[in-house]
């Protein structure tokens, strides 16, 4: 068999699986130009020995072989063809999984990169870590040995100050030692001292007094005997015995008071935690309220005994007690306090702690002010009290406590008598002077009058009755009432002159006074005797009435 | 507030009697008494040695006045001023002398605390008291004057008798737990007696009149103790304070401490005022200067000073003491409660300017008190809630709850307070300065305001 194909360059002929692929794998690598090669393969000649050579190869690749026909020595198309197409599917395969293989070997390949350089960096990161761990290791061990040599340190010093505190001990033993010999030694040198003193002592101590002083309690002197010893410590038992007593009372009190302010407490406490409105039943806030109502009772009880060490401890536990419940109730208002602050920040009407505690710090003081007070007061209750007096000095001093409002009473009295006086006696002066000014003033109407009328007469050379009526009628509605000035006719002028005695006898009002003089409005004809006012106004002037409404206006109308 | 003129006085002895009506001062070897309101002299008595210890017996009927140099005591009478008594402790010397309540015997302690004498003016008897200790505070009579407490000290142990004072009967001897008792002192009532050691050791004993040990109280050990002892006027409260600048408080009831009083250098306590006291320079006119002015007008050269209040918190100035000496001054050396028991006054050696003034009610600080010198002399108001104190310089100084106020001394030349002392009505001030002396008429409602 000729192996036309060896000739074929490129191609091998071995049948092994493995060479085959290589050989379709090099095969699908060979380019195109390779196709007149494979042109070369099958000639005129050897179609039989190609097809079986292929039928061959065909069948080691799992393909139905084709068959020859040997009859027109010619290849049936279909058989081929289906070979063709099987091959082409074979090829098609082959490539996809060449493909598939590339995919996945340049997969591999980035992937491999991917985690070379990932095991890089962190055998970098293990190297830094290694380090780093060194390192603090190296740290520690360094921190280890300053914590022993402080500790060290620390023993010896404890073991100074030890030896320090031993030495100064010992120090001081020796020092009491030392000194006791000295002092030993110096009451040796005293009572030499003393003994040499003693013989001489009866040339020089002396005393020299001009006479004896009586004692300053007016007392003899008493002989030393054993009744004088015995009063002696009876005396300082006395003295002692009666600050015991002073004590105990005042601790007494004390105490008795102390327990009145827990009783106190005690049932505010139980008001405070007996809700009035109902609140949500907490259900220990009721047992707390059944429970105080049993210890209501108690009160009368305790009071019965006192003294008992029971009762005492019954007060303080039920005290402690009921504090603690107040506590919590407290503690629980402070927490819903709290909470609604935090909600709704309108934290204004709970009290915080605090500001309770403040308050009841203040109560305190007030109550312990109040206690002191109260105290001061009794103590000057009791002076008052206890004070030594008898029936004459009681009344003595009943009456001085008024006697200093009494003597100012009877000043004021005094005063008052004595302005009453002066009053009157002014109002006489007063009312005199307004008469006498009533008088005056009626004469000096009538002198003006005349003056005017004479005067007018001496103007006019005719006598013109008309106007000197109206001059008279208008002086007439100017005078008051009581100086009743006649109109007299012009020419009688001596009448004017008298004193008209018709005035009249009676004293006048308070209220005429004052018209008279002008000092309260006169609301008959005011305006027509300007003139006249003002001057008697300034008469008035030498009048000895004060009156400071007038005003000073200098006489020029005066008449004389 | 008034003043009065200036009179001399030496060795600052000058007391007022018991009941307020004389002041007796000592010029060299003169006693003068004079008539308190007038001051017109009413006494005039002569020594034979310059005075070194004059005191008033208790009735204001006799003075004593102790020579030590020459070992005489002479006691005169105001009664009868022709009368005289002259004790002569001779060879033995004399260190203290004193009058007994009764105001009829005298005390003599006769030099190296050998022995205490009691001589009678009634009898003219003597009796002897041996052993007496030399200490801060050795004898303490009671409030009432019925008995005498004396320390002793006997083969090196503390030994306290008390005497009855009537007739000098020893009531009762017994031995004091102390190591080296430095101090005794009655409580107000007369039922206690308070015995403290001395500051090598913090112990503060409490003994019954009869005796017997009541309690003991030790703050610390070690460390340097009890500098100052006080007793509160009601005998409620005494006050204890020491070396490490605290006062502490013991009730009466329990002998246990109730407080402390810190004395710290930063003042933090928002409810204490802090006065502190700063002077004026005065503005000073050229045409001021003339040479009349500055001889005769005082107030040139002077400074006015007023109280200010400063903001809390506050520093104190502290002077560190030297650490090697003996007797340091750090700690609490002057206690003083007022009359009505409601205030306490310290003073803190190393922060010498400042007085501290404390509120019992409330047993907290209340007021704090800055000179700008070293505070000499406080003393409170024998009626009233009122502290004066003075700082060596001229002015006093007055401190009420309402206020404190700062007064110049209107004396020609200058006057240096350098102690004062209250009369019993609390009306006046007597001022004491080297070598003169100077009343001060306080007004008794006056409230001071801080100007």
């Amino acid at each position: 068999f000729p192996n036309p194909l060896s000739s074929i360059s490129g191609i091998s002929m071995s049948p092994s699986r493995q060479n085959l692929h290589h050989s379709l794998h090099s095969t699908m690598a060979l380019p195109k130009t390779s196709y007149s090669v494979l042109s070369a393969f099958c000639t005129e000649e050897n179609i039989s020995q190609c097809i079986a050579y292929i039928n061959q190869e065909v069948c080691s690749l799992g393909l139905t072989g084709v068959s020859l026909e040997s009859k027109s020595g010619s290849l049936s198309a279909v058989p081929v063809l289906n070979l063709l197409y099987e091959v082409l599917q074979l090829q098609r395969r082959a490539q996809r999984a060449l493909h598939e293989l590339e995919t996945q070997q340049l997969k591999n390949g980035s992937d491999l990169e991917h985690l070379q350089h990932s095991n890089c960096r962190l055998k970098d990161q293990l190297e830094h870590t290694r380090r780093d761990n060194s390192g603090l290791h190296e740290g520690e061990r360094q921190l280890q040995l300053k914590i022993k040599t402080l500790q060290n340190w620390l023993k010896s010093e404890k073991e100074e100050v030890q030896k320090l505190q031993s030495i100064i001990s010992s120090r001081a033993t020796q020092y009491n030692h030392d000194t006791k010999r000295k002092e030993r030694e110096c009451t040796k040198l005293k009572e030499r001292l003393n003994q040499l003193l003693m013989d001489k002592r009866d040339k020089k101590l002396s005393i020299e007094i001009s006479n004896h002083v009586g004692r300053s309690d007016g007392k003899r002197g008493l002989w030393k005997t054993g009744k004088m010893e015995a009063r002696h410590e009876g005396e300082m038992y006395k003295a002692l015995l009666s600050d015991y007593e002073t004590r105990q009372r005042s601790l007494m009190m004390e105490n008795s008071e102390l327990k009145k302010v827990l009783q106190h407490m005690k049932k505010d406490m139980i008001t405070i935690l007996s809700p009035k409105k109902p609140e949500p039943a907490n259900d220990s806030l009721e047992q707390a309220v059944s429970e105080c109502e049993e210890e209501i009772g108690d009160p009368s009880r305790e009071t019965l005994e006192q003294s008992c060490e029971q009762a005492r401890e019954q007060l303080t536990n039920s005290i402690r007690l009921q504090w603690r419940k107040l506590k919590s109730h407290m503690e629980r208002l402070d927490s819903q306090a709290s909470l609604v602050a935090s909600q709704e920040r309108e934290g204004e009407e709970m009290m915080s702690r605090k500001e309770h505690e403040e308050e009841m710090q203040r109560m305190r003081m007030e109550l312990q002010q109040c206690k002191e007070f109260i105290h001061m007061q009794q103590q000057l209750l009791q002076q008052q009290l206890s004070s030594p007096c008898d029936e004459e000095t009681a009344a003595l001093l009943n009456d001085c406590y008024t006697l200093e409002e009494k003597e100012r009473l009877k000043e004021e009295w005094r005063l008052f008598n004595e302005q009453k006086r002066n009053f009157e006696r002014e109002r006489k002066n007063f009312t005199e002077a307004a008469i006498r000014l009533g008088h005056e003033r009626k004469a000096f109407e009538e002198d003006r009058a005349a003056w005017l009328k004479t005067q007018f007469l001496n103007m006019t050379p005719f006598v013109d009755r008309k106007r000197s009526a109206l001059s008279d009628s208008a002086l007439s509605v100017g005078t008051e009432p009581e100086a009743k000035l006649q109109s007299t006719p012009p020419l009688v002028t001596k009448s004017l002159f008298s004193t008209p005695k018709a005035a009249s006898v009676k004293m006048p009002s308070t209220a005429d006074l004052y018209r008279t003089l002008h000092l309260i409005p006169d609301s008959r004809g005011h305006g027509k005797c300007q003139s006249g006012e003002m001057s008697t106004k300034s008469r008035l002037r030498n009048c000895s009435t004060d009156c400071s409404v007038l005003s000073f206006v200098r006489d020029e109308n005066s008449p004389i | 507030m008034n003043f009065s003129e200036v009179f001399k006085q030496s060795n600052q002895l000058c007391k007022v009697s018991p009941d307020g009506k004389y002041l007796a001062t000592c010029v060299q070897y003169r006693l003068v008494v004079r008539d308190f309101n007038s001051l017109q002299i009413a006494h005039l008595y002569t020594c034979l040695d310059p005075v070194m210890h004059m005191e008033w017996s208790s009735d204001s009927l006799f003075i004593l006045c102790a020579m030590y140099k020459r070992g005489l005591v002479q006691v005169w009478s105001l009664e009868q001023p022709d009368w005289h008594c002259k004790i002569d402790e001779g060879s033995i010397g004399l260190v203290s002398s004193r009058w007994s309540p009764d105001g009829r015997h005298v005390l003599n302690t006769t030099e190296f605390n050998l022995r205490v004498t009691v001589w009678s003016l009634c009898t003219k008897a003597v009796s002897y008291i041996k052993y007496p200790k030399a200490c801060q505070k050795g004898v303490d009579f009671t409030a009432d004057g019925r008995y005498m407490a004396l320390a002793e000290r006997r083969e090196c142990k503390d030994y306290i008798s008390v005497f009855v004072c009537d007739d000098w009967h020893l009531l009762r001897h017994f031995e004091s737990e102390t190591q080296d008792l430095a101090g005794l002192e009655w409580s107000p009532n007369c039922c206690v007696l308070a015995v403290w050691d001395n500051c090598l050791e913090y112990k503060l004993l409490l003994y019954s009149l009869d005796g017997r040990l009541l309690s003991s109280y030790s703050a610390y050990e070690w460390s340097l103790g009890i500098k100052s002892v006080a007793w509160s006027p009601s005998s409620q409260f005494l006050a204890v304070g020491s070396y490490d600048e605290k006062v502490r408080i013991l009730n009466h009831i329990t002998w246990k401490k109730i407080t402390e009083f810190e004395h710290p250098a930063t003042i933090i306590n928002t409810k204490a005022v802090v006065f502190k006291e700063v002077e004026k320079r005065p503005v000073v006119g050229s045409e001021d200067l003339s040479i009349h002015q500055l001889t005769v007008d005082n107030s040139l050269f002077s400074t006015q000073s007023k109280y200010e209040i400063t903001q809390l918190p506050a520093q104190v100035p502290v002077i560190k003491p030297d650490p090697d000496r003996a007797n340091p001054k750090i700690g609490i050396s002057a206690l003083a409660f007022s009359a009505d028991n409601r205030f306490l006054a310290t003073k803190n050696d190393n922060m010498p300017q400042s007085l501290w003034v404390w509120d019992m009610q409330r047993l907290s600080l209340l007021a704090v008190l800055e000179q700008t010198a070293p505070v000499r002399c406080f003393v409170w108001d024998p009626r009233r809630p009122r502290l004066a104190l003075c700082t060596g310089n001229t002015k006093v100084y007055l401190w009420s709850p309402a206020g404190c106020v700062s007064v110049n001394v209107p004396v020609e030349g200058s006057f240096q307070v350098l102690s004062l002392f209250w009369h019993c009505s609390g009306s006046s001030l007597v001022l004491l300065s080297k070598e003169h002396i100077c009343l001060c008429y306080v007004e008794a409602g006056a409230s001071c305001g801080h100007t």
